[in-house]
C-alpha cells in the first residue's frame, strides 16, 4: 500500500482545526438532555442541502452569560466543525453574554476554523443562526420581549429587494418552480449569483413545504 | 505503523493491474513514432493500434473496423449523441434517454436541448432504478432519432435490460421500415461485468472505458456500428476514420487493449466471486445496524455496487469518518457535490432527501478481500451510531 502522506500532497480536504473539531466534537448532545438541563433552544436548516442544526443553551439568570451550550447537527464536516466550534467560542472562559453570543459573525467561526472552502461556507452560518434563535427563545421563556431581535430576513436580489421571505412567500402561494417564483416576486434569474441562490430556496422551500 | 487501506471505490477508477502497467511501459520504452508516420517506428507504432483494436473489438464481437478510440467514457458518450445529432437531424430532433444516465449523457443532452433546439424525453425508472423496454417503446416517435440507455448505472448498480431495449427497437424499425432510432448504451461500468455482445445487445453504438476495468486513464471507445453514420465533434486529422482526430495514445490504447483481454480471462470467476461478497455485505450490514435502505435493484445489479442509505446520517460526515479509519468510498449526499445537489439517480427512484443525503456507495473489485470487508463491518456500526447520536434528526427504530 502505498503511502498517502508524502510529497506534499495532502490527503485531508481541510484545515487541520476542522480535523480536530470533526473527529473531536466538543459539547454536542450526546444523551437526551432533561428539560431543566437548558432554559433556550434554538434551530437552524440550510437551504442549500437540506442539513439541520439544534442547540440548547443553558443561561444563568442572574448574569445572562451562557454556561452550557449543547448541540446537534446533520451536516457535512464543516457543519459539524463549525457548530463544535461555535460552542466552545461561547463557552470560553466564564461564557459569553447574550448580547456577545448574538454579535458572533460566520467570518469569526470561520477564521477560527482556519477557514472553509468556498462551497462549504454556507454550513458556518448555521451554528450563529441557530445560536441566536436560541438566545430570542430564552428572552422568549424570561418574558423579555423587548429584548426580542426576530432574526432579519437575508436579501436575495439587492437590486430586485427579494429576500428569502418573499421566496418562501411565493412557494406557500403556489409557485411550483424557480419561473413562476420569478413572475410573483421579480428576482433576476438571469444574474448568475441570484439565480443560483434563488433556484436552491426555491427547491428547500419546495422539499419543506410540499414533500 | 502504517494503517489499514481498504479502497471500495472501484466504480469511480480502478488501480491499473501490474500486467497492464508492465504493457504500457514497455510500449513507452520502445520509443515509438507517430502512427501516421510513414517510416518503421510509426509503423509498429500503427500495428500495436490494430492489434489492440481486434482485442478490443473481440471482446464486443464486433468488427475492428467498428471501434473508434478516445480519450475516455465521457467522450465516447458525447461522440456517440452528438455525433448522431449531427448527422440525422434532417430526419428529427427527438431523443429518448433516462433520467439516472451518467452527467456525460445529461449534460450532453441538455446542450442539444438548450442550444440547438432537440427534444429529449427523459424515462423515469422504477424504484429500483430500472427502466422498461416497453417505457422505451412508448417514448420512440417518428421523429425520434437516438435512444441512449445505459447498460448498468455507476451509482447504484441496476442493470437495465438493454437487450430488450434494443430487440423492441429493432421490431419498430422493420415494422416502419426505417433505420431510426439508432440506439446507443454507455457500458462503462458493464465491460468485465456483464454480457457486452454487441450483437446479442442489438445497439448501433455503445460507450465503454479503460479506466473501470484496471486499465490506464485517459483512454475510451466507441463501437459503432458498419453503416451507421455520426459525424465527428472534433477536427484536425485522419485518425480513428477522422472521428476522433488527434495523435493516439499508443501506450494507452495497447494497455486498454490488455485490460480488456485480462477482463475476459477472469470474467466468470470474478463475477462470481464478487457477487457473493456483495451480497454477504449486504446482508452484514442490514442486520448489524439498523435503519438502513439498499438503494438499487437486489438482484439486477452490477456484481460489484453496493449503495446503503443509512437515514438519518449525512454521507459526507461517514464517508471522512471511514476515510480516517483507511476506508475509502463515495456518497450520494448534497454536501459531497460540487453544486450541492443531491444525486439525481437516488433522487430519481422517487425517495425522500433524507435517502440521499445518508446514501453511501461501496464499490469491491479485483482486489477486495473478504477480509477487508470484515474490517469495514467492524468500523463502520460504531460510525454510524456516533454521527446518528450527533444528528438532530432521529429514524424510527424499527
Ligand atoms: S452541511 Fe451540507 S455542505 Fe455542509
Amino acid at each position: 500500500m502505498t503511502d498517502l502522506e508524502q510529497d506534499n500532497f495532502q490527503p485531508w480536504f481541510y484545515s487541520e482545526i476542522v480535523r480536530e473539531h470533526f473527529f473531536h466534537p466538543q459539547n454536542f448532545l450526546d444523551h437526551d438532555l432533561e428539560l431543566d438541563k437548558y432554559n433556550a433552544m434554538g434551530r437552524a436548516g440550510s437551504p442549500a442541502c437540506g442539513d439541520e442544526l439544534r442547540v440548547w443553551l443553558w443561561v444563568d439568570e442572574n448574569d445572562e452569560r451562557i454556561k452550557k451550550f449543547y448541540w446537534r447537527t446533520f451536516g457535512c464536516a464543516s457543519a459539524i466543525a463549525a457548530t463544535s466550534m461555535t460552542s466552545v467560542i461561547v463557552l470560553e472562559g466564564e461564557g459569553m453574554t447574550l448580547a456577545e453570543a448574538r454579535a458572533i459573525t460566520p467570518q469569526q467561526i470561520m477564521e477560527s476554523l482556519g477557514g472553509l472552502p468556498t462551497r462549504k461556507i454556507h454550513c458556518s452560518v448555521l451554528s450563529d443562526k441557530a445560536l441566536r434563535d436560541a438566545v430570542n427563545d430564552y428572552y422568549r421563556r424570561t418574558k423579555q420581549f423587548d429584548k426580542i431581535e426576530p432574526e432579519a430576513t437575508r436579501i436575495v436580489d439587492p437590486i430586485a429587494r427579494v429576500t428569502d421571505k418573499d421566496i418562501e412567500e411565493a412557494i406557500l402561494s403556489g409557485a411550483k418552480s424557480v419561473e413562476e417564483v420569478a413572475q410573483k416576486t421579480g428576482v433576476r434569474l438571469n444574474d448568475p449569483r441570484v439565480g443560483q441562490e434563488a433556484a436552491q430556496l426555491v427547491k428547500f422551500y419546495l422539499e419543506k413545504y410540499q414533500g | 505503523m502504517k494503517q489499514r487501506q481498504v479502497y471500495l471505490d472501484y466504480a469511480a477508477v480502478t488501480p491499473t493491474d501490474p500486467q497492464v502497467l508492465e504493457v504500457i511501459v514497455d510500449v513507452e520504452q520502445r520509443g515509438l513514432g507517430n502512427p501516421s508516420s510513414m517510416h518503421a517506428k510509426g509503423k509498429v507504432a500503427r500495428d500495436i493500434v490494430e492489434a489492440s483494436r481486434k482485442t478490443v473489438a473481440d471482446a464486443l464481437v464486433a468488427h475492428a473496423d467498428e471501434i473508434i478510440f478516445t480519450g475516455s467514457g465521457t467522450e465516447s458518450d458525447n461522440l456517440a449523441i452528438q455525433g448522431v445529432a449531427r448527422v440525422h437531424k434532417t430526419h428529427g430532433c427527438h431523443i429518448v434517454s433516462c433520467a439516472t444516465e451518467h452527467p456525460a449523457v445529461l449534460e450532453t443532452l441538455r446542450h442539444l436541448q438548450e442550444r440547438l433546439g432537440f427534444e429529449i424525453t427523459l424515462l423515469e425508472v422504477d424504484g429500483n432504478g430500472k427502466v422498461s423496454a416497453d417505457q422505451v417503446k412508448d417514448a420512440i416517435r417518428e421523429d425520434t432519432i437516438l435512444v441512449s440507455v445505459m447498460y448498468a448505472n455507476n451509482e447504484i448498480g441496476t442493470i437495465h435490460p438493454i437487450a430488450d431495449i434494443g430487440r423492441v427497437i429493432d421490431k419498430y424499425r422493420k415494422q416502419n421500415k426505417t433505420i431510426y432510432p439508432l440506439f446507443h448504451s454507455d457500458a462503462c461500468q458493464a465491460l468485465g461485468a456483464l454480457d457486452v455482445n454487441v450483437e446479442k445487445l442489438h445497439v448501433d453504438l455503445l460507450t465503454i472505458n479503460s479506466s473501470k476495468i484496471y486499465g490506464p486513464k485517459g483512454v475510451g471507445a466507441l463501437f459503432v456500428r458498419r453503416g451507421v453514420k455520426i459525424a465527428p465533434i472534433q477536427f484536425g486529422g485522419l485518425q480513428e476514420r477522422r472521428l476522433r482526430p488527434g495523435t493516439e495514445n499508443v501506450s494507452g490504447i495497447a494497455g486498454f487493449a490488455k485490460a480488456v483481454e485480462l477482463a475476459g480471462q477472469c470474467q466468470k470467476k470474478e463475477v462470481r466471486r464478487l457477487t457473493r461478497l456483495r451480497d454477504y455485505f449486504i446482508k452484514q450490514v442490514q442486520t448489524k445496524i439498523p435503519n438502513t435502505r439498499l438503494n438499487g435493484h437486489k438482484s439486477e445489479r452490477l456484481p460489484n455496487n453496493i449503495n446503503i442509505s443509512f437515514l438519518g446520517v449525512e454521507g459526507e460526515a461517514l464517508l471522512l469518518y471511514l476515510d480516517a479509519q483507511g476506508i475509502f468510498a463515495s456518497s450520494g449526499s448534497a454536501c459531497t457535490s460540487e453544486k450541492l445537489d443531491p444525486s439525481h439517480v437516488i433522487m430519481a427512484l422517487g425517495v425522500p432527501h433524507m435517502v440521499a443525503h445518508g446514501s453511501i456507495r461501496f464499490t469491491l473489485g479485483r482486489f477486495t478481500k473478504k477480509k477487508d470487508l470484515k474490517y469495514v463491518l467492524e468500523v463502520l456500526p460504531p460510525i454510524v451510531k456516533r454521527l446518528r447520536s450527533m444528528s438532530p434528526i432521529k429514524v424510527n427504530e424499527s
